[in-house]
């Protein structure tokens, strides 16, 4: 099948390492790691953010060279970060990431008159999410969107995520701490580790390997640790 | 920024300007009765490049501050506050008492460099997003240094009367400056101005963050480039004339802020325009004050100018404890 992303090579210095990936259009791939794996640094390389080595193709077309005016259409960045410097109107931050149609289920009726300094870290979230959504790009990218938003909002966000890519057209990529978040709602699972991509889906032994939790009862837990002459008795 | 406002604005501006000239009245009128070709050259030569200089200084000083503002995130950061005017300044003492350049264009393009100087080390320094403490402290440093070092240099200049020389010129002053050191000023600061609107969306941008405004397309090394290299020959080249005028830089973009919804680019346009008003009043208010003598203007916006900043910081600690 045609891809929608095809990312080859791409490395930034002592962060990411040699990363090649495709994402078919239409498809939710979740990107999973642990602190300081690189599942940023490639948002980064893929956003243009940075100057990174390697080579991305978005519908055959590097998105590193289009502008301001074509870009917020081809691909979006949301940060992990929902801190902004100045109080801007929630209307106005929208505006800024080139506008667009805002999604109904984010409700943000009663925020887009407010000042950003004046929500709560949740509600911020979402703008900057709409933000993210309204130009409707090509391809999503999205570092830990969950972040700071309830349950409930968590669950309306991943749902509203696969909303937009229903009409098969566009893909997102979303980086993600919450492993069971990423096994209900990805097409396909990236794990991350020391800069590379280094396996593909949840496969219990490099959960172990790389992030060292085990599902035990039912919940995550620490590895426990093999019999050693520590800890024998 | 609404039409209204602006025409306001413009308007507040003019009548500014003209009182600027004609202030005060009673001499001129009396001496337009004598002898009107005098009175006409000293509207001409003497007061209308003094009216003409606080508009184009206090415009370049509000359009560079709000750029800068916009460009560390950061609204503490302003020409004077960050170092950029005392090292335009120790950039023109060193030209003229140390080299031994007088040329009004010497002066100019060794205050260029001090300011150029000056921010490439706040840049170095401080770092792409500054915190506030730790650019304020680099500012600080900065600043202590060119201060420190144009003390130096005035005390080696082999002139005896350096520092007195200096001294008016050093404090901000637009008296006595001729329409050709006006052009100086003003040909760089219109340039600079334009060139700074240009520059608008980018900082704009750059309020989601510099991760995001470079994800949307725009080229922030190039963005950076420009603002330090503007602000340095705008600001250098009315510090070459008129020495260093302080607050103005700080003050302009936070009211211009007000009127473009926290829009940080956006901003520069008013800013200007509130800097070139705040400049014309205080230098009005300077030739209206009953002390006798001319006092530097520099001293004048520093005195309005420090109790405000420091409301400034004491709002910042509230907000932050709030």
């Amino acid at each position: 099948m045609r891809a929608l992303l095809e990312a080859r090579g791409l490395s930034l210095p002592h962060r990411l390492f040699d990363a090649t990936l495709a994402i078919a259009p239409g498809e939710l791939v979740c990107l999973v790691g642990p602190n300081g794996s690189g599942k940023t640094s490639l948002l980064h390389a893929l956003a243009g953010i940075g100057e990174a080595d390697g080579e991305v193709r978005i519908d055959g077309v590097d998105p590193r060279r289009l502008g301001p005016a074509r870009r917020p259409h081809v691909l979006t960045y949301l940060p992990a970060s929902r801190d902004l410097a100045w109080p801007l109107l929630a209307r106005d931050l929208i505006a800024l990431g080139g506008g667009g149609e805002l999604p109904a289920s984010l409700e943000l009726d009663g925020l887009l008159d407010r000042r950003v300094d004046r929500l709560s870290t949740g509600e911020r979230s979402r703008a900057m999410i709409a933000r993210a959504l309204a130009p409707r790009p090509k391809l999503l990218l999205m570092d830990e969107p969950t972040a700071n938003l309830d349950p409930l909002w968590q669950i309306r966000l991943m749902e509203l995520v696969r909303a937009e890519l229903a009409s098969g057209d566009r893909a997102a990529l979303v980086a993600i701490h919450d492993l069971d978040a990423a096994a209900r709602y990805a097409d396909r699972i990236l794990v991350m580790h020391e800069g590379r991509i280094a396996a593909e889906g949840l496969d219990g032994d490099h959960i172990a390997d790389i992030f060292g939790i085990e599902r035990l009862d039912g919940i995550w837990q620490p590895v426990r640790q093999p019999a050693g002459p520590r800890s024998s008795p | 920024m609404s039409i209204r406002v602006a025409v306001a604005m413009l308007a507040a501006l003019g009548i500014a300007f003209m009182l600027s000239v004609l202030v005060p009245w009673s001499d001129l009128a009396a001496l337009y009765g004598e002898d009107p070709a005098l009175a006409w050259a000293i509207a001409v030569e003497l007061r209308l490049p003094r009216a003409g200089l606080a508009l184009i200084y206090g415009a370049m000083l509000g359009a560079a501050g709000a750029a800068v503002q916009a460009l560390f995130a950061n609204p503490l950061a302003s020409p004077d506050l960050t170092g950029t005017t005392s090292g335009a300044a120790l950039g023109a003492v060193v030209t003229a008492y140390i080299l031994g350049f007088s040329a009004p264009i010497a002066l100019s393009l060794g205050s260029i460099a001090g300011a150029l100087g000056s921010l490439l080390l706040l840049l170095a320094l401080a770092g792409r997003k500054a915190e506030t403490a730790t650019l304020l402290l680099a500012g600080l440093a900065i600043s202590a240094l060119a201060g420190a070092l144009t003390t130096l240099a005035l005390a080696l200049a082999p002139s005896p009367f350096a520092f007195y020389d200096a001294y008016d010129w050093l404090m901000g002053s637009l008296v006595d400056r001729s329409l050709v050191q006006m052009a100086f000023a003003g040909i760089p600061a219109a340039f600079v101005l334009i060139l700074l609107l240009r520059l608008v969306r980018p900082l704009d941008s750059l309020a989601l963050g510099e991760e995001v405004s470079q994800s949307l397309g725009h080229d922030l090394l190039s963005v950076r480039r420009q603002v330090v290299c503007l602000t340095a020959i705008g600001v250098g080249a009315c510090v070459a004339i008129c020495g260093a005028i302080g607050f103005v830089g700080l003050v302009a973009p936070i009211f211009a802020r007000r009127l473009t919804h926290g829009h940080p680019g956006r901003a520069i346009l008013p800013a200007a325009l509130i800097g070139a008003l705040l400049l014309t009043a205080a230098d009005i208010a300077v030739r209206l004050a009953p002390l006798g003598r001319t006092l530097p203007i520099g001293v004048v916006t520093a005195l309005l100018g420090a109790p405000f900043f420091l409301w400034l910081v004491a709002h910042m600690r509230w907000r932050m404890a709030s």
